[in-house]
């Protein structure tokens, strides 16, 4: 019985595992190598450098500006993402009819490729040109078109990469909300009534939102965890074919151009990027965990 | 047949095993022959594979030649395959200095030494590292300012001359929703580093060793991007980019910055409103100029098939003048990369096309080069960027620049 149980979990854990392995742990170690060699244009380097390539990243202009992109990018993106996908649980959770329908409206962004959307941002609503969406809404003010994705001073394509953002996961974290709504139990309600609690702010903030608290931690570090990841949206709406501009650069995209830029990859410096980014998420989540006390009961 | 869960296990297991046994056997071409993986990036002309196809499947050398036609970010691509790959055999790219140095590609002088002379020397530059041809040029493209002559004459503006008079006429034609200039949605970063770099007689490198802006003419150049930046005459965020003619074409600016691939679709839609010219001289110390890029033709030096791929590349890309010619100009505007081909173009003996091939002869530059690497571009792009739409100090940034490439150059030279 044993026998036959291990090698039924063998059958269908192990082609996990084994992608697992192949695709993350052997990349991620690989990776971490190639950090300690001078590795240009190869993936086999053979002149090992120490910790220069670290240095170098340390002290690269271009990486740690990507750094400041990505805490702009986090303090819009982490507080605008919380507040509104609860404020959108705690109304699709209220709905007396079509719940199901608004709670499947607000999800299915959630499942439209980043590239897909980004396009859509890019050339449809925030289009420079007088027939984009946003230029026409504009235009029957009398406004001219604005050129939302070149516009640096006011940098108003922060608009557009996080109004993109909010669109595709703005549903995915109004799920985990709703379903924590869901688990508060009824009578916790029902005390608070006879307790003298007026409904509205008062029972949210004193009964709703602690019992949130878990998930709440985890939908910010979940949050944050996909901010400094932020790759598909920012390469699809501001890169072109000839590169990318300087501004709003996050450091995903600048790793991409270190490591895999056309006509040059610098392997050993973009995996020490690689590391170095690793690590700095790997401490503010576990610094946020700890702060937010998170997976200890309320 | 009663389906349960063995069944379906067995069904699926071979299933799988047929895959892998069939992907395993499909890509070794024909029996006891070899076969050779030619990769082209997607042009965007109409016909351009189905003729390399064609070309593939005519070769007479014995290998069976199969082309993959990669969409995307080829050059990312290729460089990726080289380093480790034995595929492609036979690639089409511009040589990086980085590349030889690695043994990725292999040498192809003695395939190129009796007509050498016949290539534009900018071409074949691009192709050209420390004395060696990596590349056989395939043919050249070009890009040139396109403006709506009939726009320019309700303006009252003369077509450009100079850089100050390319600032002036983008103002001056920004009216009725109609931008001055389009050089794409990135403000001109991309697409115009070259030519005002050019436009005052200097140049990405020196020789291949020293770094060739560093110069305060470079600063001066550069800043009048932040005046086109600046002064609201320039569109920026167009559905398409600089090298798609739809914002020309559109009536969403007046002049275009684009390659000359564009003129039958431009010509198509505007008939004769439009003339050409190259990238203006910054001023009487400067001098007009346009860019040169010409994809070669390259073995994969770790390609299993090293002779046989490049007696291929001799097959096409020098002995074969007449398809030479048809992937030049059978499909769109491009120039055949080597001269003699040039006069037998028919389509490039007149108008917007011979004015091109004439503007490529005589103020042709290489954008870049293979010496120019990453990090140098990367670096240089940053700075005219952030002049260009932060409007941060000319000065400071292209020193910022130049110190990137001599570190460069350093690396590379000692």
């Amino acid at each position: 019985m044993i026998r036959r149980d291990a090698r039924a979990f063998w059958l269908f854990v192990g082609p996990f595992l084994l992608g697992l392995a192949v695709f993350a742990y052997l990349p991620i170690g690989w990776s971490a190598y190639l950090s300690f060699f001078d590795a240009r244009n190869t993936v086999t380097p053979t002149e090992f450098v120490g910790l220069d390539n670290y240095g170098h990243m340390l002290t690269d202009g271009p990486f740690l500006a990507s750094l400041g992109t990505f805490s702009v990018f986090a303090a819009f993106i982490v507080p605008l993402t919380f507040v509104l996908s609860l404020a959108l649980a705690l109304a699709v959770n209220q709905l007396r009819f079509a719940r199901a329908f608004f709670r499947s409206v607000f999800f299915l962004p959630f499942a439209c490729s980043y590239v897909v959307a980004s396009l859509i941002w890019k050339t449809s609503l925030f289009s420079g040109v007088r027939y984009g969406l946003a230029n026409t809404v504009l235009g029957f003010f009398g406004a001219d078109p604005v050129a939302w994705t070149g516009t640096v001073d006011p940098p108003l394509y922060w608009i557009v990469l996080v109004t993109a953002r909010l669109w595709l996961q703005l549903g995915f974290y109004m799920i985990l909300f709703i379903a924590a709504l869901q688990r508060i139990p009824e009578q916790l309600y029902e005390a608070a009534w006879l307790d003298g609690a007026k409904p509205g702010w008062q029972v949210f903030r004193h009964i709703t939102l602690p019992q949130l608290r878990a998930t709440a931690v985890a939908v910010l570090l979940l949050n944050l965890i996909n901010a400094y990841q932020a790759f598909d949206e920012f390469y699809n709406i501001m890169g072109d074919a000839r590169g990318y501009p300087p501004f709003a650069r996050p450091p995903l995209v600048y790793l991409y151009y270190t490591s895999l830029g056309s006509g040059g990859q610098d392997l050993g410096r973009g995996s020490a990027g690689a590391v170095i980014l690793a690590l700095i998420i790997a401490l503010v989540t576990l610094l946020q965990g700890r702060v937010l006390r998170f997976g200890r009961p309320a | 047949m009663q389906w349960n869960r063995r069944s379906f296990l067995t069904l699926t297991g071979l299933g799988a095993v047929g895959v892998a046994a069939g992907a395993c056997g499909s890509n070794t071409g024909r029996e006891g022959g070899t076969s050779l993986a030619q990769w082209y990036h997607a042009y965007g002309e109409d016909g351009v594979q189905e003729a390399v196809r064609r070309y593939a499947a005519e070769y007479p050398g014995g290998a069976e030649v199969e082309v993959s036609w990669n969409p995307g970010d080829y050059d990312s691509k290729i460089v990726t395959a080289l380093q480790n790959s034995a595929v492609p055999d036979v690639f089409e790219a511009q040589v990086k200095i980085d590349w030889v140095r690695r043994n990725q590609v292999v040498p192809l002088d003695d395939l190129i030494d009796g007509v050498r002379d016949d290539f534009s020397p900018a071409v074949l530059a691009a192709q050209t590292v420390e004395g060696k041809v990596y590349g056989i040029p395939q043919a050249t493209d070009t890009q040139v300012l396109f403006y709506r002559s009939s726009l320019l004459q309700a303006a009252g503006v003369q077509p450009p001359q100079t850089v100050d008079e390319l600032v002036d006429a983008a103002a001056k034609l920004t009216r009725d929703g109609v931008k001055g200039l389009f050089a794409g949605n990135d403000g001109g970063v991309g697409v115009l580093t070259g030519p005002l770099l050019w436009s005052a007689g200097l140049d990405y490198l020196k020789d291949n060793r020293e770094v060739g802006f560093d110069d305060p003419r470079a600063a001066t150049a550069l800043g009048k991007l932040r005046t086109l930046n600046a002064n609201g005459s320039l569109l920026i965020g167009a559905p398409a980019d600089w090298s798609d003619p739809g914002a020309l074409i559109d009536g969403l600016a007046a002049m275009q910055w684009t390659g000359l691939w564009n003129v039958p679709k431009i010509q198509a839609a505007l008939g004769d409103d439009f003339g050409i010219l190259p990238f203006p001289g910054l001023d009487a110390g400067g001098a007009p100029s346009v860019p040169v890029g010409a994809y070669g033709a390259m073995v994969n030096a770790k390609s299993a098939h090293v002779e046989e791929a490049k007696a291929f590349v001799k097959w096409l890309w020098l002995d074969q003048v007449d398809r030479q010619l048809e992937f030049a100009t059978g499909f769109g505007f491009h120039l055949p990369s080597r001269q003699s081909l040039v006069a037998r173009a028919t389509g490039l003996a007149a108008g917007p096309a011979a004015e091109a091939a004439d503007y490529v002869r005589d103020h042709g530059h290489l954008v870049g080069g293979p010496v120019w690497t990453q990090q140098s571009n990367t670096a240089l792009s940053d700075a005219v960027a952030r002049i260009a739409k932060e409007g941060a100090d000319p000065v400071a940034q292209t020193r910022t620049a130049v110190e990137v490439a001599k570190a460069e150059l350093k690396r590379l030279f000692g």
